[in-house]
């Protein structure tokens, strides 16, 4: 993602504008009808919820006809039975009908993720055409659907003017996707968009810098309800008709092939997804003996663009506008490479072991089993404000668990975990976080499709914005303040010269710096860290040690490291952990010295186990 | 009030859909398990396999036959798919692995609607399976029993395919840990495809005796497909038995529930899932693992 400044921002609302108002010059130069590019705007709605929901967020849904439908029907029949004879009242109750059902619907499913999502959206799809088609056919008229919709209106200067089809109709349903697609852009450019983006990214980080997730994909999901309940509406006032294969499973498929052809994640892929397939569909319906074949042939491109182009039509030219517009900044822009690490600011000297501060984490008893198997049996230690502690054991002792047990990403099968006073045991990876604990992963969890700088971001925005904000109409950019956070953490472990460089492009030991950078966003008080140094050449790791040691001067660390060299010089205190139960505790000279410690090591258990 | 008989010949017509949804499932379940992903042409493979039978029951007179050949040309689509296409999605994001195959699954459907025509084709019972029999409380078509003999058969080919042989040793080891097979020199490869393979066979054979009840159309597939989802969600996705239980369940709650109301039959079994998922997310005899 690029960083829009202000001219620049606007550009694809001012093109949309433009090209919304000449279609009607141009279509007919082009043979295109009114009827076909009202038909693929009410798609290209329909598909900008769809594209929040699955392009921006991750989630592949297979049964938005679901809220098409409700949205519909709710709308329509609302105008036939003479209930509300406003459109406008009766397309926004269609709507917020529609909304109902999505937040419904989408707490549900969301129970699960991936491919049970998929499955789950697809199944109440399906239980939603049933309950039109048979229990609500008195209402609905089954599998009639619903005639008579009336045209909407228009109150100009005190006469009133009925929409007729055609142009009149186009400019209606254009000026409401216009007003949808800038109020699309404007949630996806919000903060609560960034969020979003970042969840598509890594679900797993997400949550672990401190945004609700859960929280943040059902309103992804129900406002997906309100794009395609108004698209439903939209779609009954166009035809005069409602039309029962708006619930159809063809339609959400359909909606998935548009979107997925023209490009996901670009808002305007749906609509073009859309144009092509109504236009082939109505290309080859002059051919008697092709006019069943342009589902065929719309079904094999979606195959060949998945295969070969994942982002889509519009995904693939933007990448490539993308790529020739870094290959001319990078051309003009000196490289951003002259010092790779300044070194940190203040190296700590282990001084405090002597006087401890109070407790700041207290672990009663704390065990995780899986079924039979007992990865950390019983654990009851203290971590001290202030100090360095090491968790060092073999493999397998079970240091990784329990530190993801006291961070809240694993909730503890037994015992109890208190920090500054608080009982934290089952509060979660979100809450924990809030509190001032924070993580770093043995593994990198980075956000891999975002900047450098963006990928702090995330995590601060979560530690000034809360668990969960809608504030979907502020724009990303208005807020200084989070870059200006985020570089001064960059800064610290050494990045900021690469802030807006790509995750994907740094190094090994770069990407290992930004795991730590991440977890700093909430001005940790207590900071885990599994296995910081792992897979880092040896220059690498001496920075990484010095890095390691000036954090610890600010704040209390727990430190899981296989790196025995690294352990002894940062750590004030160390506890070792076999077959998850303390063997000892004590001073690194205590440690040493011990003998149950070098028999763990050196007797039992190889010390050089691949980590 | 339903009278017994009526209760009863429901309880049956129940168990033979079970029976098939257990066994259309089961290949659902068993790809899943193995290759790590959901295949949305199963409903597809399911229309094909259906229309492969039928031609050879037109061509030879013999239903035998046709369920052989149906269920073989369909296991040798999937082995192609697999071969040709889905090999390349492995390491792809797993929306994609969704996409492709329901990309696959929409090509095929008009394939043979192109190839067709979109008409139903009716499907005569195969000779054996006529008349009707009395059984004491209700009359009830021999077929449709002979349909519960024929898929509970299937189920326990593949059951002994599954639990009884070295390649199902190695489906089972995959599906606790894939890597581990790879690092034993075990040739995953060849064994994806064949799982996909098998998978796809017990969609199309499930398509071919399933064809003189329901009779053949392009888009049999997608009600059995949802259907199916709905199966292996309420049994848990990736187990074999929670396939089979969770067939039953399905037959059940459709055919008994279409006795009291048919237009909540469908909407009774979406709300049996929608209650499983609220009080067991991972299913009745879902697998910790992979979610």
């Amino acid at each position: 993602m690029t960083r829009g400044t202000g001219g620049r921002a606007l550009i694809p609302e001012g093109i949309m504008m433009v090209v919304l108002l000449a279609l009607p010059w141009l279509a007919p130069l082009l043979h295109v009808t009114a009827d076909v590019l009202a038909r693929s705007l009410i798609w290209g709605l329909f598909g900008l919820g769809f594209d929040i929901l699955f392009g921006f967020t991750g989630l592949l849904s297979f049964g938005q006809a679901a809220f098409y439908g409700t949205g519909g029907f709710v709308a329509a029949w609302l105008l036939t039975s003479q209930t509300v004879n406003s459109v406008a009242l009766a397309l926004l109750l269609g709507t917020a009908a529609a909304a109902v059902y999505g937040l419904i619907v989408g707490y549900i499913s969301l129970r699960r993720v991936g491919i049970y999502f998929a499955m789950i959206t697809l199944a109440f799809g399906e239980m939603s055409f049933f309950l039109e088609n048979s229990p609500l056919s008195a209402l609905t008229g089954g599998e009639n659907g619903l005639p008579g919709v009336p045209p909407p209106g228009v109150e100009l200067f005190g006469h009133s003017y009925t929409v007729a089809s055609g142009w009149p109709m186009y400019a209606l349903i254009a000026a409401i996707f216009f007003v949808g697609y800038v109020i699309a852009r404007r949630i996806i450019r919000s903060p609560y968009g960034m969020v979003l983006r970042a969840i598509r990214t890594n679900p797993r980080r997400t949550p672990a810098v401190g945004h609700d997730v859960q929280r943040y994909k059902l309103s992804a999901f129900v406002l997906a309800a309100v794009y395609a309940g108004l698209a439903g509406g939209l779609l009954g006032l166009f035809q005069g008709y409602m039309p029962p294969d708006a619930f159809y499973l063809d339609t959400s498929g359909q909606l998935v092939l548009s979107t997925v052809i023209g490009g996901r994640g670009t808002l305007i892929g749906p609509l073009i997804g859309a144009f092509i397939w109504i236009d082939l569909r109505d290309a080859l319906q002059q051919f008697p003996a092709l006019g069943a074949t342009w589902k065929l042939l719309f079904g094999a491109i979606f195959v060949l663009i998945v295969t070969l182009f994942r982002r889509g039509i519009a995904g693939e030219i933007g990448a490539l506008l993308e790529r020739r517009r870094r290959a001319r900044a990078s051309l003009r822009a000196p490289a951003a490479t002259g010092q790779r690490l300044a070194p940190p600011a203040a190296t700590r000297e282990r001084v405090r072991a002597a006087r401890p501060g109070p407790a700041i984490l207290e672990v009663q008893n704390v065990a995780k089993r899986y079924g039979a198997f007992t990865a950390v049996a019983d654990i009851s230690l203290e971590v001290r404000e202030g100090e360095l502690l090491a968790i060092i054991g073999p493999n397998g002792a079970g240091k990784s668990t329990l530190l993801n047990v006291l961070a809240g990403d694993l909730e503890p099968s037994a015992g109890r975990i208190v920090f500054r006073g608080s009982d934290i045991t089952r509060e979660g990876v979100i809450e924990v976080c809030h509190r001032g604990i924070s993580k770093t992963y043995q593994i990198n969890q980075l956000f891999p499709d975002f900047t450098v700088c963006e990928n702090v971001e995330i995590a601060v925005l979560a530690h000034t914005r809360g668990r969960f904000r809608a504030d979907c109409f502020r724009s990303l950019h208005a807020d200084r303040s989070r870059r200006a956070k985020a570089e001064q953490i960059l800064d610290k472990v050494g990045l900021l010269p690469f802030a807006d460089h790509p995750t994907a492009e740094m190094s090994y030991g770069e990407k290992r710096r930004l795991e730590i950078a991440i977890a700093l966003a909430n001005d940790p008080k207590l900071l885990f860290m599994d296995e910081p140094l792992a897979g880092m050449s040896p220059v690498e790791r001496a920075e990484a040690v010095q890095l390691i040691g000036a954090l610890a001067t600010e704040r209390t660390v727990v430190l899981v490291e296989h790196d025995m060299d690294a352990v002894f010089r940062l750590a004030d205190r160390i506890v070792v952990m076999q077959n998850g139960v303390l063997l000892a505790e004590g001073t690194p000279e205590q440690i040493q010295n011990n003998a149950d410690v070098q028999q763990a090591y050196l007797g039992g258990v190889e010390e050089h186990e691949p980590a | 009030m339903p009278s017994l008989g009526l209760f009863l010949s429901q309880l049956f017509n129940g168990l033979a859909l079970g029976a098939l949804l257990a066994l259309v499932a089961s290949g659902l379940t068993i790809i899943f398990g193995t290759l790590g992903f959901v295949n949305f042409a199963h409903g597809a493979l399911f229309a094909f396999g259906a229309y492969a039978g039928y031609l050879t029951y037109q061509a030879s007179g013999s239903f035998v036959l046709a369920l052989v050949v149906g269920a073989a040309a369909t296991g040798v689509l999937g082995l192609l798919l697999e071969w040709g296409l889905i090999r390349r999605y492995y390491s792809r994001p797993p929306e994609d692995q969704i996409l492709v195959t329901f990309g696959i699954g929409i090509v095929i459907v008009e394939s043979l609607r192109a190839t067709f025509g979109g008409l139903t084709l009716n499907v005569p019972q195969p000779s054996w399976g006529n008349g009707i029999l009395n059984l004491h409380y209700f009359f009830y078509p021999v077929y449709r029993l002979q349909v519960l003999g024929i898929a509970a058969l299937a189920l326990f080919a593949l059951y002994l395919l599954i639990y009884w042989t070295r390649i199902g040793l190695i489906v089972r080891a995959g599906i606790e840990d894939p890597l581990m097979v790879r690092m034993l020199g075990i040739r995953v490869p060849r064994i994806l495809t064949l799982v996909f393979g098998i998978g796809a066979l017990a969609a199309g054979f499930a398509g071919v005796v399933d064809s003189p009840i329901v009779s053949v159309a392009p888009d049999v597939g997608s009600r059995v497909l949802v259907e199916s989802f709905v199966v292996v969600v309420i049994g848990g996705l990736g187990s074999f038995p929670g396939a089979i239980i969770g067939g039953l369940i399905a037959g059940e709650i459709l055919s008994l529930t279409s006795m009291i109301n048919p237009a909540y039959s469908d909407v009774a079994l979406y709300a049996a899932m929608a209650l499983v998922l609220f009080l067991l997310p991972r299913g009745l005899l879902g697998t910790e693992g992979r979610i």
